[in-house]
């Protein structure tokens, strides 16, 4: 065999066989996309962009904050896979290389929330049956797109679409498209959810390399925290919750757009709100664009 | 993840369904069938079952169970009164040691699942004559495989004669028919279940549930009907009981009708995610509510 082939054959051995991107890293969290609702945590009734069904609604409006410290059991649960690539909390990014054929096995991140870590595969493998467990993290398998990684997530623990109360089923699949362009990593996140969605809900979010990061560990544990009956479940009745029209209030919002729901996400819905005027002054986060800045007034 | 460690056994499929086997965690594993889930204890002792399916899921059942242990089934449990839980025993009864009546494997049911038995009569002769163990005094507890099954009745829940079953060593709970992940609880009330009950039943697992770290993992709950499941898992399901009875209950303070709570469809949020008959279960409600002596 020549040199000539000999070398030809060791860059092809060398050289990705598919389109690859390496994610691995420190990444921290860039928040001047929906800075109030991912900082502070978003305001209750305030189901903007979200195009949600009258199902999702009413669990919305049922829900009573209460719940998350009444409830032990929602005292540590952290947020789910979606949620955590918008909420406080940074990430590391590694990969899990087969060492006998030197391919990528999967993705694995470690986030601040929570010490949630998830592992996103790249072998190939199927997602487990339907009767099998659900996970905060989900099952994640993971295709390349030319250089943009592409995970299916299935088997999440309902959660949160919204820190409000905003429903996310068990039977939601969530798509994701990784994007890198060189110390910035942008991840277009898409929801379909046939319980609580009438069309796909499409978020992005962005991070940026920071390899001096240090990532601490979270830590909870659950504890009584205020007396309550025996099964008690902080809840309002349909058409009780005396905090849905604040958001609308605050911002000098129509009632209406803040109720969510597919039509309010599209241009032509503003043709429905000419009497709408913005407040004289702002009131309320007005410079809630990072971590340090999101002041209340 | 525990799905990493999935395996799909399929038995031969004659009638449609698959039946699938599922291992959940320590000795214990879940067949998944059309007649809902059984679970599977085994070891060098032998296999205990917790709910047997219908009996025409019986030979698929038994293939399945094959393809786990070829031990003798010494205890079987049934959870409830349905017959989709325990109409498979006769047949599973015929894998154990010895199908004399004194040696045979022990047919473990709280006493009000005979006492419900009896007085059906002729339909459910068979299902009846293959209980031989009955229990009044709550927790019934074994030694088996070198684990404690502990059998605990929970009263007037889905039934009255319902039993959870907690496999010590394992951290599983199998709790039949009290909860149902992916489909509404059917409140019997014709056979002495409430809402009430369920709840204290609801309630009871997830006091005996602990979570691993973050709410996840920990004690396995295997359902009546629908996929393998964790406390958090129990905890939405209570949930949603507990604030549609809520809604209910609010609804015949103000003294409504029946035909009128049904009209303001109290679960209507819930109505996409749980499969099973709203009306159904919102009445099962309302009568329970209704009989409650104040």
């Amino acid at each position: 065999m020549s040199k000539a082939i000999l070398l030809v054959l060791s860059t092809l051995a060398i050289a990705p066989v598919f389109a690859q991107v390496d994610f691995s890293g420190e990444w921290a969290p860039l928040y001047h996309e929906d800075a109030p609702e991912r900082l502070p945590g978003p305001e209750l009734g305030d189901y903007t962009e979200l195009p949600i069904n009258d199902a999702a609604r009413l669990r919305a409006d049922s829900w009573d904050a209460d719940r998350i410290s009444v409830v032990e059991q929602y005292q540590c649960r952290p947020h789910g896979s979606d949620y955590s690539m918008r909420g406080l909390g940074n990430m590391r990014v590694w990969r899990d290389i087969d060492q006998a054929t030197q391919r990528l096995v999967s993705f694995r991140t470690h986030m601040l929330a929570w010490d949630s870590e998830r592992t996103i595969y790249m072998d190939g493998r199927a997602h487990p049956p339907e009767y099998a467990n659900h996970t905060w993290q989900g099952f994640s398998t993971a295709v390349w797109e030319g250089n943009m990684l592409t995970i299916t997530t299935t088997h999440l623990k309902e959660n949160y679409m919204r820190r409000n109360g905003v429903p996310r089923s068990d039977q939601a699949t969530v798509t994701e498209h990784w994007m890198r362009h060189g110390d910035y990593l942008t991840v277009v996140t898409v929801i379909d959810d046939p319980v609580f969605l009438t069309e796909p809900l499409v978020r992005s979010d962005n991070w940026y390399l920071d390899p001096g990061q240090h990532i601490g560990i979270f830590g909870c544990e659950h504890a009584p925290e205020l007396p309550k009956a025996e099964g008690a479940v902080p809840n309002h009745l349909p058409g009780t919750n005396p905090f849905l029209r604040e958001v609308s209030e605050w911002y000098g919002l129509p009632y209406e757009a803040t109720r969510g729901g597919a039509e309010t996400l599209y241009p032509e819905y503003r043709q429905k709100l000419n009497t709408y005027k913005a407040p004289p002054k702002c009131d309320r986060y007005c410079t809630c664009t990072t971590l340090f800045d999101c002041n209340l007034r | 993840m525990r799905c990493l460690t999935f395996a799909i056994l399929c038995a031969s499929c004659s009638w449609g369904q698959q039946v699938n086997v599922f291992p959940v965690q320590g000795n214990v594993s879940m067949i998944v069938g059309p007649g809902g889930n059984t679970t599977v204890q085994a070891g060098k002792e032998g296999i205990v079952v917790v709910d047997t399916q219908t009996a025409a899921a019986a030979p698929q059942v038994i293939a399945t169970l094959r393809t786990i242990s070829a031990a003798p089934i010494l205890w079987v449990i049934n959870t409830s009164v349905d017959a989709d839980h325990m109409g498979g025993n006769e047949a599973l009864i015929r894998l154990g040691g010895s199908t004399e009546a004194s040696e045979r494997a022990r047919v473990v049911a709280h006493e009000n699942v005979l006492d419900r038995l009896v007085k059906l009569g002729q339909a459910r002769v068979a299902d009846a004559a293959s209980i031989n163990d009955t229990y009044f005094r709550s927790p019934k507890d074994f030694l088996f495989n070198g684990e404690p099954v502990m059998v605990y009745h929970m009263p007037a829940a889905h039934t009255d004669g319902d039993s959870i079953v907690l496999f010590r060593r394992s951290d599983v709970l199998s709790v039949g028919d009290l909860f149902t992940p992916d489909r509404y609880p059917v409140i019997d009330l014709a056979n002495g279940g409430s809402v009430q009950g369920l709840l204290d039943g609801l309630n009871k697992i997830l006091e005996m549930a602990v979570a691993g770290k973050y709410q996840e993992g920990g004690t396995f709950v295997i359902p009546g009907h629908g996929r393998l499941c964790d406390e958090a898992d129990v905890v939405e399901f209570r949930d949603m009981v507990t604030i549609i009875r809520d809604r209910v209950q609010d609804m015949i303070k103000k003294g409504m009708t029946l035909d009128q709570v049904k009209a303001g469809k109290p679960s209507r949020d819930y109505d996409t995610q749980y499969k099973g008959s709203q009306d159904v279960f919102v009445e099962a409600i309302y009568k329970s509510l209704s009989a409650r002596k104040p």
